[in-house]
């Protein structure tokens, strides 16, 4: 063997070592990139393009909830059914603003384009401008510090999987991302909302002969993506602080989640997200902390390139 | 109340408050984290003097700007298009003027020559330096980026790598990097232009490569991660780069023929003609290209991709040329930033300049050499003198909300630039009438 060699083989102790760890850890993470993921790939879905502002969306739903946790909790220490009511109260605060801003987005800086029939750059350079503007603006009026969000629950181990441990932080991530995926993954596949979603994304101008409402489908579609981005906005919070900044890196890896999985497809946004943060979470073990961001990228590049549909496939307008 | 709102006049006033309001909290004083309302609470309540002439609440002033931004666009959508009729009429004959060739050379002449004398005029060294630096570099920037949205339409967010590049490779042929200069030999900083140069076309072509096989959307973004990668790089490599310190031992352009020897300090205005002289070499070259049978096949590729294969263009092939084009004067912009400042460090190479840079393109015109320089100019000015004398309240970081707020703005209502270029111009009205094949959103399939 190798130097080479020998360099893998040292890492591959590390991963054993480490591999139950950085499994939940993975997955955690995992899950928070399958939420922001499922709002670019709603978007695409039924608009052909990347939202780049969805990194701000999930912004706004961090600090919304922390300043509403901020106000409640203060420096006490909740526990049980406090505990239970708090983090569905952060979840619905960071989903509403964020909602709100995912609209209004789509009012601002989507809507004025779509009635011009603008070519597909202009989109691209007005969203990143309305991304641009509002994490400045963030920036400007809520410091530019990095704000822990004060915890809703006691971060203790919960239990013990192979010696890693499991905590509270990650049983929580875990029943919010089941339950949100679970409920959206029924709304579109058989509420009258989810049909109009799927029948915009298939063909948009027979859908509105056969009476959907474009406009109002679009929105809705911004506005579900929202609502996950806000919680997952929270939830990484919760672990990681909030500040002008925090959509950055977390939105360009749930989009590579997104295309990952395949992008318009809703499933394929959950399996993205969960394989990137658990593929990204090994890598730990192989490359210098300051290049993990680098892994997630040089994944996104590899699927462009050699599987540009996913694993799942490109599913624009069918069910889930 | 839904038919009260939608009523014309209404709507518009609506619309003018919440523009304004936003507009007031962009001026407005900062918050913190400490008082997060005080920025909000700061924007509309706090009294203020505006320009010495009156002081009043903040609110009132924007309450009062919105009433009258709604009127005049109630009365622009009536009385509108007499105006613009008015103005066209009025405008007609410069109009043709400026068609005529001789006018145009003389015009862009007589502006060549008042930059030559600029630095004589402005004799203050913070202008001075800020014309190499701010200025002149930016427009080298802009004008290759044009080269990569403008002519070939590629969204690149991450044009600041190329910048990079230049800057490392200067210091790196010097002799002021941990790695050491190629052969032992540190040179003079004139010769790294052309290495630098050439080494950033390669880079380009090595990015381009794999990159630009992909859709427009896709290439914005992992372009974006290009340019976040080669911080990172430049950030942890200490024993490539310098790290996150980089280097300050950078020597200063030097000329030593016989018995002349002249070394150019940190004084502009040497580092100024310098750069003029290259924009306007690159000038040259890139409107020559754009007339060129290159161009065509950019503006064909543009257009319709699939059209411009058929007709035996490889697309490929002139994207990643564009790709290498645009990155050449990047790279230069990247020899004059190290040799003057005579250091180089990740932090000035992150993507806030990027957007910066293509702030300067979309706002001047995509794909007009003209409207390039002309809108780097104007914002690179506009921005500097905000940092040089900030009025209440601004931080130095706003510029990207104003940047970002421009960005959308111009894509709303002038989609083709402050001087559009002609082409471009009428291929967006092609797109928005429904013809040809740039490709839209939300039209069901387009072949």
């Amino acid at each position: 063997m190798g130097a080479f060699g020998h360099y893998l083989s040292a890492h591959f102790a590390t991963l054993r070592l480490e591999f139950w760890g950085l499994l939940v850890g993975g997955l955690a993470n995992g899950f928070i990139y399958a939420m922001v993921a499922i709002g670019y790939t709603l978007v695409y879905g039924v608009l052909r393009l990347i939202n780049f502002a969805h990194s701000e969306i999930f912004m706004s739903g961090g600090f919304a909830s922390y300043f509403v946790m901020k106000a409640i909790i203060g420096t006490s220490v909740p526990s049980g059914l406090a505990s239970v009511g708090l983090v569905i109260l952060g979840i619905l605060v960071g989903g509403t603003a964020s909602a709100g801003m995912a609209l209004l987005l789509e009012r601002v800086a989507y809507r004025p384009l779509r009635k011009r029939h603008a070519p597909k750059l202009a989109y691209l350079i007005s969203a990143i401008g309305a991304s641009y503007f509002l994490f400045n603006l963030a920036g400007k009026e809520f410091g530019r510090y990095n704000l822990s969000i004060p915890s809703p629950y006691i971060n203790h181990t919960v239990f013990t999987i192979f010696g890693a441990n499991v905590q509270m932080y990650y049983i929580v991530i875990l029943i919010a991302g089941v339950i949100m995926f679970v409920t959206l993954d029924r709304i579109v596949a058989k509420t009258k909302l989810g049909r109009s979603i799927r029948a915009v994304a298939q063909d948009a101008e027979t859908a509105s002969l056969m009476g959907v409402n474009i406009d109002r489908t679009i929105a809705l579609t911004f506005i579900i993506g929202g609502i996950f981005g806000g919680a997952g906005g929270f939830l990484f919070g919760l672990g990681s602080g909030v500040v002008y900044t925090m959509g950055f890196t977390p939105a360009l890896k749930a989009f590579t989640a997104a295309v990952l999985g395949g992008i318009g497809n809703l499933r394929g946004a959950v399996i993205g997200g969960l394989i990137l943060g658990v593929a990204e979470s090994f890598s730990i073990a192989f490359v210098q902390a300051a290049f993990i961001d680098v892994v997630a990228f040089a994944i996104l590049l590899l699927i462009l390139l050699f599987r540009p549909t996913g694993i799942l496939g490109e599913r624009l307008g069918r069910s889930a | 109340m839904k038919a009260f709102v939608k009523r014309p006049f209404v709507s518009h006033l609506l619309t003018s408050i919440g523009a304004m309001a936003i507009f007031e909290l962009m001026t407005g004083p900062p918050g913190s984290s400490t008082t997060p309302t005080a920025g909000f609470t700061g924007s509309f309540g706090e009294r203020a003097s505006f320009f010495g002439l009156f002081a009043t609440y903040r609110f009132v002033v924007f309450l009062a700007l919105a009433v009258i931004v709604s009127g005049v666009w109630t009365l622009w959508q009536s009385r509108g298009s007499v105006i613009k009729h008015g103005v066209n009429t009025g405008l007609a004959r410069p109009r043709a003027a400026w068609q005529l060739k001789p006018v145009r050379t003389g015009f862009f002449l007589a502006l060549f020559i008042f930059a030559l004398f600029l630095p004589h005029l402005e004799t203050d060294p913070y202008w001075q330096s800020v014309m190499v630096e701010e200025i002149a570099v930016y427009v080298l920037l802009a004008l290759g980026l044009n080269v990569v949205v403008g002519f070939a339409g590629l969204l690149d967010l991450g044009f600041v790598a190329f910048y990079a590049v230049g800057a490392y490779v200067t210091a790196w042929v010097t002799g002021a990097l941990p790695t050491p200069a190629p052969f032992g030999i540190h040179l003079n900083a004139f010769f790294a232009i052309p290495i630098a140069i050439a080494l950033v076309m390669i880079f380009g072509v090595l990015i381009g490569l794999p990159t630009l096989r992909l859709r427009g959307d896709y290439l914005a973004i992992v372009t974006l991660g290009f340019g976040e990668i080669v911080t990172i790089f430049a950030n942890n490599q200490y024993g490539i780069t310098g790290g996150s310190e980089g280097t300050n031992a950078i020597p200063h352009f030097s000329i030593h023929l016989w018995f002349i020897h002249y070394v150019w300090g940190l004084a502009p205005v040497p580092y100024y003609y310098l750069t003029l002289a290259f924009v306007v070499v690159f000038i040259i070259v890139f409107s020559l290209l754009e007339h060129s049978r290159v161009g065509r096949a950019w503006t064909a590729i543009r257009e319709d991709e699939v059209a411009a294969e058929s007709i035996g263009i490889n697309p490929l092939k002139y994207k990643v040329m564009a790709f290498a084009i645009g990155a050449a004067s990047a790279g230069f912009a990247g020899v004059v930033t190290a040799g003057q400042t005579i250091f180089v460090n990740p932090q000035s190479f992150t993507l806030p300049v990027s957007i910066n840079i293509l702030a300067l393109v979309i706002f001047g015109g995509m794909g007009s050499i003209a409207g390039v320089v002309v809108g780097a100019v104007l914002i690179q000015t506009v921005s500097m003198y905000l940092l040089h004398s900030p009025p209440a309240g601004y931080q130095s970081s706003d510029l990207y909300i104003y940047l970002g707020a421009a960005l959308v703005l111009m894509m709303i209502f002038r989609p083709a630039g402050l001087i559009p270029s002609r082409r471009r111009r009428r291929e967006i009205g092609m797109a928005e009438a429904g013809e040809g094949h740039m490709d839209e959103v939300l039209t069901g399939d387009t072949p």
